[in-house]
């Protein structure tokens, strides 16, 4: 039996004691003196949330096929043991052997979104590393990827390593530079260096960033010869051959998130959104083969024993063959009540007809993510939602028995007026009037309608990146104009109106377009108890605001400010595919309102042609 | 065809609650690719009946659940599909077949339950601590304090404790556990700490539930039976 880290005495104590014990179904188990490389893959959030991160666990299930490696995870211990942990100096340990961190050859961490700075220092500290990449000269190389490594800089000083891209392409040649440099009796450095030149790679300590006198950069080069200048992402292009299929998902013993087998179908958007960073920098859109999702869905329901199945990508109905992927999973679904779920799916005719049979009607909601209230708006930024499609939606919607609508929105959108706030409550209203213009004793009760706005947050690679955000009481101002106009909507009772706190937001935009000088303002934030800032319950705005004070450093600066297309931005020396002059094009477009068709409709010249591969080459082989 | 199966679930498994021991054995049965019957409806669950929750940390020998299947699948053959699929510390004992129609949910014949309880290492109680065991036996109420979440309630805990003796560095309890008279081990041994006048260390006991019975007696008579052979609910025979 596995010796715990955690006393049952402790185990008793705190909540969900499950989080911490390893040992699930499908957790890789290894000798560790068997292996040459300790891997320790982290999510730094509670365990619940970490078990539902798909990348970490492709990578988790790819990393374990080799023989010379053991990989373990490892999540955020929840606010009630990190206190027990730090009272009584209990090292932070990876679930599987249950062993310290600080033994590991590899720290790992999955940067999923920026709220999620806070716990990333609480890994390190709990585990006894410095909390600066500099300072450590033994342990563990920590090691960031995921959506927002592709702006590393708020972090670099705490990061030995960045991996840029999708993990599933040049781990296996860091991996064998690791063994070669110690095998060699390499150093640290030694190895850094190594790993600096392999595609994709980041060792932010070799670059070096100056700034003008307003603050803005004024240079970031490497500080030695023998590392690049430009770091290239990396992606999958064959999904066919290159893609890691996962056949045994971990089972969490508490219910995930996501209690459920995801099946990644796809990855990229060919829609083109220009809020959207994932749409930018996953680009170009590739579709696995449906043999291979048909022959995955089968085989992770079998290892799992999962009740229900997910699809994932970001707009599932764009993929080619959805009808035959759904026709396949209904049958392999019959007489097993398993449930088939279907989110990001457009809805029309088909979408209904599936969904009618794959969930109860009367107990779903159809979503619409029209993101702004006018077309003025959507066509600003690019969202090619019309609202003639969603009126045609909702009417077919309505007639096949559906009565519950969501519908998502932002505010703070370049270019916004008064007349596109309104415009969300004009939207809302018009689809409750589509519900009631069906006669009575054909349709089914009221209509409701749950309208939802977060603030926009500019994000790195995407044509808004340049653009500035608001003020807290702006931002709260905006809220105000929508709520009223539903009020003054003569159906405003089937309407109800929820919208983000605007402070998170405001900090997420100052995470996501940070520099290296960021890195100061979290730490003190951290070390003044922020922690968990993605969660509501225990996000702090007052500590981050000491640690701007104290730091000095301006927030302003960051969130506030329109950037001008010739400045250097802090994450420019990413190659992320798509092209400074296909941004700064759609920015252009987005001011003159000027629609871009999707990837199949006509090619954008985006950059992402280079790759040799995916939605670019469709029908061209 | 309704099946009994009786698991143990020791080690680190201890700390998942009732809920998700129920949810890890409906994936289990999945795995397994046992022919479960489902119930109709538009979000149809696995017939699936559970005797006895187990408290958060308790080791357990023999717990056991009731699962219907769709087709005959032989006993052996229900054990050996699932222990195929079971996880770290979880074990199927064995299956049995229950008569169909004629027997209860498993939880609804839960009668009685063993259960050993022994100290923890450096919080062993002094040495005469098992000396007061039969006096504490022999009175004739034992009034305990029950805290619920509901308020406090006084019971007597005399009538549910059917067996109460040392045995080797722990004490062996066979208790009342049907859900009218449900006592906990721990309950008992705070009322017998009560009773020497000591105070345990808080987490002093870990606690291994060994057996759970059915009580086929008749007439007030008590004849205990492992729940793997009671097959004739008695109590819906009564009804």
């Amino acid at each position: 039996m596995r010796k715990l880290a955690l006393s049952d005495e402790l185990l008793m104590q705190i909540d969900k004691a499950a989080r911490y014990i390893g040992g699930e179904v499908n957790a890789v188990v290894k000798d560790k003196d068997a292996v040459d490389i300790r891997f320790c893959m982290c999510f730094p959030d509670v365990y619940e949330i970490g078990m539902s991160n798909l990348g970490m666990m492709i990578l988790y299930d790819q990393f374990n096929e080799r023989e010379d490696v053991w990989c373990e995870r490892l999540f955020s211990p929840w606010l009630d043991l990190d206190k027990v942990m730090r009272e009584q100096k209990i090292p932070l340990f990876a679930l599987e052997s249950q062993d310290p961190v600080r033994d590991f050859d590899f720290l790992g961490i999955t940067l999923g979104y920026e709220m999620c700075y806070t716990n990333v220092l609480q890994v390190l500290e709990l585990s006894g590393l410095p909390l600066r990449s500099i300072d450590r000269t033994e342990g563990p190389l920590v090691i960031g990827g995921g959506a927002c490594a592709y702006n590393p800089e708020p972090l670099a000083a705490f990061f030995d390593l960045f991996y840029i891209g999708e993990g599933e392409t040049v781990y296996d040649a860091l991996f064998d530079a690791y063994k070669e440099n110690r095998e060699n009796g390499g150093t640290r450095e030694d190895f850094l260096i190594k790993a600096a030149n392999i595609p994709g790679i980041y060792v932010p300590r070799f670059y070096k960033a100056a700034y003008n006198e307003d603050g803005t950069l004024a240079s970031f080069e490497p500080v030695r010869d023998d590392v690049p200048s430009v770091i290239e992402k990396q992606l999958v292009i064959d999904m066919a051959k290159d893609y890691h299929a996962i056949k045994k998902p971990v089972v969490p013993f508490i219910k995930a998130t996501q209690d459920r087998v995801t099946l990644e179908i796809q990855r990229g958007c060919i829609r083109g959104c220009r809020f959207c960073q994932a749409g930018m920098i996953y680009r170009p859109t590739r579709e696995r083969p449906v043999e291979d999702l048909k022959a995955s869905a089968h085989e992770m329901l079998q290892t799992t024993g999962h009740e229900e199945i997910s699809l994932s990508s970001l707009s599932s109905s764009d993929y080619s063959h959805l009808k035959e992927l759904v026709d396949f999973l209904i049958e392999e679904a019959e007489g097993k009540a398993i449930n088939i779920s279907l989110p990001s799916l457009r809805i029309d005719a088909f979408a209904l007809d599936v969904m009618s049979k794959v969930q109860d009607v009367k107990k779903s909601s159809l979503t619409f993510a029209p993101e702004a209230g006018t077309q003025r708006l959507r066509d600003v930024i690019n969202k090619g939602l019309t609202e003639e499609v969603i009126l045609k939606g909702a009417s077919e919607a309505f007639h096949g028995g559906w009565n519950r609508v969501k519908l998502y929105f932002m505010l703070g959108l370049p270019t916004e007026t008064e007349e596109d706030m309104k415009g969300i409550a004009h939207l809302a209203e018009k689809i409750a009037e589509t519900y009631y213009d069906i006669p009575k004793d054909q349709r089914n009760g009221k209509v409701q309608i749950n309208v939802s706005t977060s603030f926009f947050v500019p994000k790195p690679f995407t044509p808004f990146q340049w653009c500035g955000m608001f003020r807290e009481q702006d931002f709260i101002e905006k809220a105000k104009v929508v709520k009223n106009e539903i009020r003054s909507m003569l159906n405003q009772k089937s309407i109800k109106y929820s919208w983000h706190e605007p402070d998170v937001t405001i900090l997420e935009g100052f995470l996501a377009r940070g520099d290296r000088r960021c890195a100061d303002v979290i730490e003190l934030a951290y070390k003044k108890g922020a922690l968990y800032d993605a969660w509501s319950e225990s996000f702090h705005y007052d500590l981050w605001k000491e640690a701007f004070a104290e730091t000095g450093i301006d927030i302003d600066f960051y969130t506030l400010r329109e950037r001008s297309t010739d400045e250097l931005l802090p994450w420019d020396f990413i190659d992320a595919g798509v092209t400074k002059e296909f941004l700064v094009r759609e920015w252009n477009n987005a001011k003159q309102e000027t629609v871009t068709p999707n990837c199949r409709a006509r090619c954008s010249g985006c950059g992402v042609r280079k790759y040799k591969g995916g939605v670019c080459y469709e029908g061209k082989d | 065809m309704k099946v009994r199966i009786k698991f143990s679930k020791l080690g680190p498994v201890k700390f998942l609650g009732h809920l998700d021991t129920m949810r890890y054995f409906q994936k289990a049965v999945r795995r397994s690719g046992l022919p479960a019957a489902f119930s109709g409806g538009y979000s149809p669950h696995m017939i699936m009946s559970f005797a006895c929750p187990l408290g958060v940390g308790v080791e357990s020998e023999a717990e056991y659940f009731d699962l219907e299947l769709a087709e005959y699948v032989p006993t052996e053959e229900v054990t050996q599909r699932l222990n195929d699929v079971m996880g770290e510390g979880f074990h199927v004992a064995g299956t049995t077949e229950i008569e169909e129609g004629k027997a209860g949910n498993a939880m609804s014949l839960v009668a009685a339950a063993d259960y050993l309880v022994t100290f923890r290492e450096g919080k062993e109680p002094d040495g005469d601590f098992y000396a007061g065991l039969e006096d504490f036996l022999s009175q004739e109420e034992i009034p305990f304090t029950k805290v619920t979440r509901k308020g406090e309630s006084q019971v007597d805990l005399r009538p549910n404790i059917y067996e109460m003796q040392r045995r080797d560095d722990g004490i062996f309890l066979t208790l009342a556990s049907a859900s009218s008279n449900y006592t906990k081990p721990e309950a008992v041994m705070k009322a017998y700490a009560d009773y020497l006048g000591i105070e345990l260390a808080p987490f002093a006991f870990q606690t291994r539930r060994l057996e759970i019975y059915a009580d086929e007696g008749v007439e007030g008579e008590r004849k205990l039976v492992t729940l793997a052979y009671a097959h004739a609910a008695r109590k819906e025979d009564e009804n």
